[in-house]
């Protein structure tokens, strides 16, 4: 366990992207560009893991800023990611 | 004498409210923009629209409040609210009135947006395309320094700004969405969405 | 030969009737009956047979155990995977035994309604399904016939659900899941057909039976559509099955001469080579942990006369322009992907195409709202492990070292 590595354990919310309202506008990587990065596109790929509480008022506004609502901060389920179990 | 300065509060106001509800609406238009400078980031684009948008409603306020208050006018709070009920310049007043009106329901939405959803409160949004031209009328209906030349100015830049952004936004604005079909067809070239690929 | 979904007339005589099946299978438990099914299933091991192959058994009780309010049972038969042609043969053949897992399924779960989503190109057993219907006279449940438009996505569950509830097939954003809320904002359980029909034989004689089959881990019987070979057409196989033996058995060569690779699962699934694969058994799990997938049951074997790479290049064309054109990643990646590949295909990369390839299937891979770059990505990236070779030439000397390029792969035909 290296020191640098942020405790991600310990977070208590996540970012989703609505995929298909997504339409790549960029502003919330803009915003949160330690979590958000953008493909070739512009479209935003979210780093896994969760945000850090010292990231949340920043995640926030990113939500906040996004033109069609696509952001969405979720309380963090400790489940592996929705979809890669599918019933 | 008071009523002198009511009378400039309300001229005043008024003025500033349209130059500020102006730069909101071309704002609006240019938030889909994709360009982007280092000084000027995309998120500044939709934020600066917002907080506008939030002051120009301070001046609004001030404008239809102490228009209410001034003697000369002789407007009771029901000609603020309710179309035609004004017996000054009723059709001027009353474009103000609905102007106001939209431009309210436009901002509660957007206030309480992640609650409604982006499709309701899009739907509501397009009221803005009524509610600044509504309020253009207004101005040079009910202004009385309307023709004046400053004012006249000040208006014909306030309607090239927001045709200007209007126009852009028709021809070349747009956003990915409207590209999505196209490309899947593979009608559309997914490079000259964003060229940059050809060099990595 | 195996034969349990297909046990029954021969082919040729079309649609098994309700006498025959009656008699041939005997009734099905119902009502309360049914609700036990659902430990059956779970004790049987019965994977979902759509593509995904999530457990059958613990989808009725996620479905069964909800909070309030009936249920609704959507058949899925769209089948958009071109190389895949098993559901709607069973429906053609079968149409009486995927009616009682639909009602079975209908009882476990609590469902009200059930909805038969058939493909509108699938005309033979749509009218199989119709005349079933006739001829069980009244239903136990009201049934809908509808038909799903001719697109791949169309069979994804939220797309099925999203057609039934507003005429529009194509994915929705999740959540929520079709089992929280579907069609009518009511808990869905969107099943396969075979899957359906497996259970309806589960239901009758129970999991130890269902056990007895099975070379490796997962137990049981499957459908497969063999294409490529010289007997291709849906078979009925054992799991566990390798390639090799199918390979074999349909003529497709049991040593790997004549056939360089094979793909499996269908245009979301995965390659595999020759001289590494032949011994890999077709068993979900078993292919799961060889990096591949079973998928829908497609085996489709590639002539050693056949650019790879050229026929990934048509698939990926194919994929690209089956996007439901929702999601930014999908639609531009795969675009520039298939362009990409057509490039290297046609000998004219312009700069390393192999790196940026890779490159963007690492990042579009999961950003969709449903699983269809996810696919496309992974075929591909099997593609270019399996057929290395042939994309280093193509890309660092532009040239191919097959003479034919395969202009279409043939759709499977039904079974002798």
């Amino acid at each position: 366990m290296t020191a640098s590595t942020p405790s991600r354990a310990e977070t208590s919310a996540e970012l989703v992207v609505d995929r298909i309202a997504c339409d790549g506008f960029g502003m919330c990587a803009e915003l949160l560009p330690e979590l958000i990065e953008l493909d070739d596109w512009g479209y935003p790929i979210v780093r896994a893991g969760g945000v850090p509480d010292e990231l949340l008022d920043h995640a926030r506004r990113a939500v906040a800023v996004c033109p069609v609502l696509a952001l969405r901060l979720a309380r963090r389920s400790m489940l592996p990611a929705a979809g890669s179990v599918r019933p | 004498m008071s009523t002198q300065i009511l009378w400039f509060a309300t001229r005043g106001a008024g003025i500033v409210s349209l130059i500020l509800f102006s730069a909101v609406a071309c704002l609006g238009l240019l938030a889909v923009a994709r360009t982007q400078a280092s000084w000027w980031p995309r998120f500044l684009t939709v934020e600066l629209h917002r907080n506008l948008a939030l002051i120009s409603v301070v001046f609004l306020g001030i404008h239809i409040v102490t228009a209410i208050l001034d003697p000369f006018t002789a407007l009771g709070i029901a000609a603020a609210i309710v179309p035609l009920a004004s017996s000054y310049r009723p059709v001027a007043v009353a474009l103000g009135v609905i102007s106001v009106d939209l431009a309210l329901a436009v901002i509660v939405t957007s206030l309480v947006r992640e609650r409604i959803g982006h499709r309701v409160w899009r739907a509501v949004h397009w009221a803005a395309y009524a509610a600044w031209p509504l309020g253009v009328a207004h101005s040079i209906t009910a202004g009385t320094d309307a023709f004046a030349l400053w004012m006249l100015a000040v208006t014909a830049l306030c309607v090239f700004a927001v045709g200007a952004a209007l126009l852009w936004r028709l021809t070349s604005g747009g956003t990915n969405r409207s590209r999505l079909a196209a490309v899947t067809k593979g009608i559309a070239d997914p490079v000259a969405i964003e060229p940059a690929w050809r060099n990595r | 030969m195996i034969s349990r979904v297909l046990a029954g007339p021969a082919a040729a005589g079309g649609a098994e009737s309700i006498d025959d099946h009656l008699a041939r299978l005997g009734r099905l438990p119902s009502g309360a009956a049914a609700r036990h099914v659902i430990p059956v299933l779970e004790a049987s091991g019965l994977l979902g047979r759509g593509g995904a192959g999530f457990p059958v058994g613990r989808k009725w009780r996620t479905v069964a155990e909800r909070r309030s309010g009936p249920a609704t049972v959507l058949v899925n038969a769209a089948e958009g995977e071109p190389l895949s042609a098993k559901d709607r043969t069973l429906l053609r053949l079968r149409p009486h035994l995927v009616l009682d897992g639909a009602f079975l399924a209908a009882d476990a779960v609590g469902a009200e309604r059930v909805v038969l989503y058939v493909g509108s190109a699938h005309r033979d057993a749509r009218t199989a399904l119709e005349r079933a219907l006739r001829e069980r006279g009244p239903l136990p449940r009201p049934v809908d016939l509808i038909d799903a438009p001719d697109t791949y996505v169309a069979g994804e569950e939220s797309a099925a659900v999203h057609m039934v509830n507003d005429a529009d097939a194509r994915p929705t954003s999740t959540p929520p899941r079709v089992f929280e809320r579907g069609i009518g904002g009511r808990p869905t359980l969107v099943q396969n057909v075979e899957s359906l029909a497996h259970a309806a034989l589960i239901g009758r004689y129970g999991d130890a039976w269902y056990r007895e089959l099975g070379r490796g881990g997962t137990p049981g019987s499957a459908l497969v559509t063999v294409s490529g070979s010289s007997h291709d057409g849906i078979r009925e196989i054992e799991l566990g099955t390798t390639i090799g033996q199918l390979a074999a058995e349909t003529g497709a060569g049991s040593s790997t001469a004549g056939r360089q690779a094979v793909l499996l699962g269908g245009y979301f699934g995965g390659w595999v080579s020759a001289d590494r694969g032949w011994d890999l058994p077709l068993d979900p799990v078993a292919l799961r942990q060889a990096g591949t997938a079973f998928g829908c049951g497609v085996v489709a074997f590639l002539g050693e006369d056949v650019c790879g790479v050229r026929a990934t290049s048509r698939i990926m064309g194919w994929m690209a322009g089956q996007s439901a054109a929702q999601c930014g990643p999908c639609v531009f990646g795969l675009r520039a992907i298939a362009d990409a590949t057509a490039r290297v295909a046609g000998g004219t990369p312009e700069g390393d195409e192999l790196e940026r390839l890779r490159r963007w299937a690492g990042q579009i891979a999961g950003r969709g709202a449903c699983r269809h770059p996810d696919g496309a990505v992974g075929q591909l990236l099997s593609s270019l492990r399996v057929f290395e070779a042939e994309w280093e030439l193509h890309q660092r000397r532009r040239a191919c070292s097959h003479e034919r390029y395969e202009r279409s792969f043939d759709m499977a035909r039904e079974v002798a």
